[in-house]
């Protein structure tokens, strides 16, 4: 390597620690402050807790005050339903859109990229009707087809993509061989498709898990919560329990921080094994 | 085994027509390849046979049994993909049964036949590994006997030597032809190599714009092309082509005249006095010498060597280029004069239109 090189490098490596230190550092001070006393929090909240300032409190209480628990597992249910659908339904709807030319394919595809350019939010008012008379108001269920609705239109892109890279050669081989077009589809594209579907995992699971709005105005009984819907009860008008606040915050990360970690290794096997030629 | 008959097939992509009128006869057994520049059509012609392609009209018989609407596994064809198309997550043996499972064949008879072909392609040590631990060639055999497990009435390859190099491909094509020798299958073999389909086929199809050119021999194609364009596709390098008139008619025969080489007489009953010709010479025909049924003069520009025999570029009278094989180690040096014949067996004497016209020179 050269100076020039070396230099270069160098300031490349300090705008990504940079931009990771902005990235990660809101987190740390979340986690960090959640194992801490009150006055702690407020007194010095940079420094890590020591043995003066250290304290569980907060979870005690989110364990005891609160149902924790299964807000956690309504979370868990919503996130990971949602994204199996998205999931099955997006590389499905991609691939007849891309292998199969039908009446009307066109218009349909052009149908589902609107649903990236317009917000899913927009159509909050009509959706909570939609709900309401379908009987479905306050019920996982509902939630689950909001983020299916919301999850789709990108998925779908970007399967296309990644199904348009696969040679068609090897759909025609399937077809002389005598595959079956569904087992063609489940045994020949979709492992194929891996890392592209771990990527749209991880696109589809993060917004679903900090979603606030929907779980906002769809549920309303205890039993349904979400996460971070639950945490809404410590933050006040007049009192913030910041023990409470951090400790749930701290937790709901746990989950997403463990499926990206999985999903990465899933990317990184997918991309260096799937040699075509 | 079968035979495999297609009648006026047409193949049109809204207003462009990439098959037009295509009929074709293939005898039970027989090596057919399909040859021609791309873009001829070849390809699509093999994939409206595999059924991977529908016809736009026009009729595909394999077996006597009509296969227009049949699915590609129905039709009782096996395909080798140009790029392999091995299933990259199934190691070589799945990749052989995989198609299998779904057409009904018993467990014990799949083993049976992956064993067979196994053997055939010399694949046995390697059915357990994936194909991205196999080199090009292994993928190649891989592929190859996955079409032969299947049990197919026909055989279609389109173009399985174009990604190997250059050592591989002669070897993996004396491994077809063997192949076809211990099979006895139809083959339909398409490739836009000459050497490839002079080497392989019983018969060759050349193809140009969606027509079939010529079909026939391999050496009857290079003995007795029917057309400019067979012509100047089969043999490399291309055949010379030197523009042509009838001068006069004296007892049958035909003074023709041009430009670039000695007044040439042919016998041609079909011949009038001012019809337009062209005389093509194939360049390892023409030798050094003073006079011949054809001879032709020009000044060298370039030589090139490839060690049995050297190509010399030539600048003609009227301008153009032509090329003359030489054999051995002299070659004439660039700036030099050169005096070349050909005998009269190997002067190919062709129409205004471009056919052939039957014709002796003396």
């Amino acid at each position: 390597m050269t100076r020039d090189q070396r230099a270069r490098s160098i300031g490349v490596h300090l705008v990504l620690i940079a931009y990771s230190l902005l990235a990660v550092g809101p987190i740390l001070l979340v986690v960090m402050n959640s194992f801490k006393v009150r006055s702690a929090i407020f007194g010095s909240p940079l420094t890590p807790p020591d043995a003066s300032t250290f304290s569980l409190i907060g979870y005690e209480k989110v364990f005891r005050s609160s149902h924790i628990l299964l807000y956690y597992s309504n979370s868990l249910i919503v996130t990971l339903v949602s994204m199996a659908l998205v999931l099955l339904f997006g590389a499905m709807a991609a691939w007849a859109l891309t292998e199969y030319r039908f009446r009307g394919s066109t218009a349909l595809a052009l149908f589902l990229s609107i649903g990236i350019m317009v917000p899913i939010r927009l159509g909050s008012v009509a959706i909570l009707n939609m709900m309401r008379s379908a009987g479905l108001n306050d019920t996982l269920t509902a939630l689950v087809l909001v983020y299916v609705a919301q999850g789709l239109p990108m998925s779908i892109f970007i399967l296309s993509e990644f199904i348009q890279q696969i040679p068609k050669d090897l759909r025609d081989a399937a077809r002389c061989d005598g595959v079956p077009e569904t087992r063609i589809f489940f045994e020949v594209v979709a492992p194929l498709l891996r890392p592209a579907i771990a990527t749209v995992a991880v696109f589809t699971i993060v917004p679903i898990w900090n979603d606030l709005w929907f779980p906002l105005i769809l549920t309303s009984s205890d039993s349904t919560h979400t996460v971070t819907l639950g945490v809404q009860q410590f933050l006040g008008q007049y009192i913030t329990d910041w023990n409470s606040v951090l400790a749930a915050l701290s937790m709901a990360i746990l989950p997403v921080v463990v499926i990206y970690v999985i999903l990465s290794r899933q990317l990184i096997a997918g991309l260096t094994s799937g040699a075509v030629k | 085994m079968a035979n495999l008959s297609i009648e006026h097939l047409n193949k049109r992509y809204g207003a462009t027509t990439v098959l037009n009128d295509v009929n074709l006869s293939i005898e039970d057994g027989e090596f057919v390849v399909l040859v021609g520049p791309s873009g001829c059509g070849k390809s699509t012609l093999l994939r409206m046979i595999a059924g991977l392609d529908g016809a736009s009209g026009g009729d595909i018989h394999i077996a006597g049994k009509l296969v227009n609407t049949l699915a590609p596994a129905e039709r009782g064809i096996a395909m080798v993909f140009q790029s392999y198309a091995l299933y990259p997550h199934m190691n070589v043996r799945k990749n052989m049964t995989f198609g299998l499972k779904f057409t009904g064949v018993p467990p014990t008879e799949r083993e049976r036949r992956v064993t067979e072909a196994a053997r055939m392609l010399r694949l046995e040590e390697l059915l357990e590994r994936y194909p991205r631990d196999l080199s090009g060639g292994q993928r190649q055999r891989v592929a190859i006997g996955r079409a032969i497990v299947r049990e197919p009435e026909v055989f279609l390859f389109d173009e399985p030597l174009s990604n190997l190099d250059a050592a591989l491909r002669v070897s993996t094509r004396v491994e077809i032809a063997n192949l076809h020798r211990l099979l006895k299958s139809t083959i339909v073999y398409v490739t836009h190599d000459q050497v490839e389909a002079m080497t392989l086929a019983d018969r060759i199809v050349v193809m140009n714009k969606g027509c079939i050119e010529q079909v026939g021999k391999p050496l009857d194609l290079y003995y007795e092309p029917a057309n400019l364009f067979v012509a100047g596709f089969i043999g490399s390098p291309a055949m010379n082509f030197f523009e042509a008139e009838v001068e006069g008619i004296e007892g049958g025969r035909a003074r023709v005249t041009g430009a670039a080489f000695r007044t040439l007489d042919i016998s041609a009953a079909s011949l009038k006095v001012g019809d337009r010709l062209t005389v093509g010479v194939r360049p390892e025909h023409l030798v050094r010498g003073e006079a011949g049924a054809f001879t032709a003069e020009g000044i060298v520009e370039l030589v090139e060597r490839l060690g049995e025999a050297s190509f010399a570029y030539l600048r003609r009278v009227d301008g153009k280029m032509f090329v003359a094989e030489v054999r051995g180690r002299q070659t004439p040096a660039p700036g030099e004069t050169v005096t070349l014949v050909a005998a009269s067996p190997d002067v190919h004497v062709f129409d205004a239109s471009g056919l052939r016209v039957a014709t002796e020179t003396r």
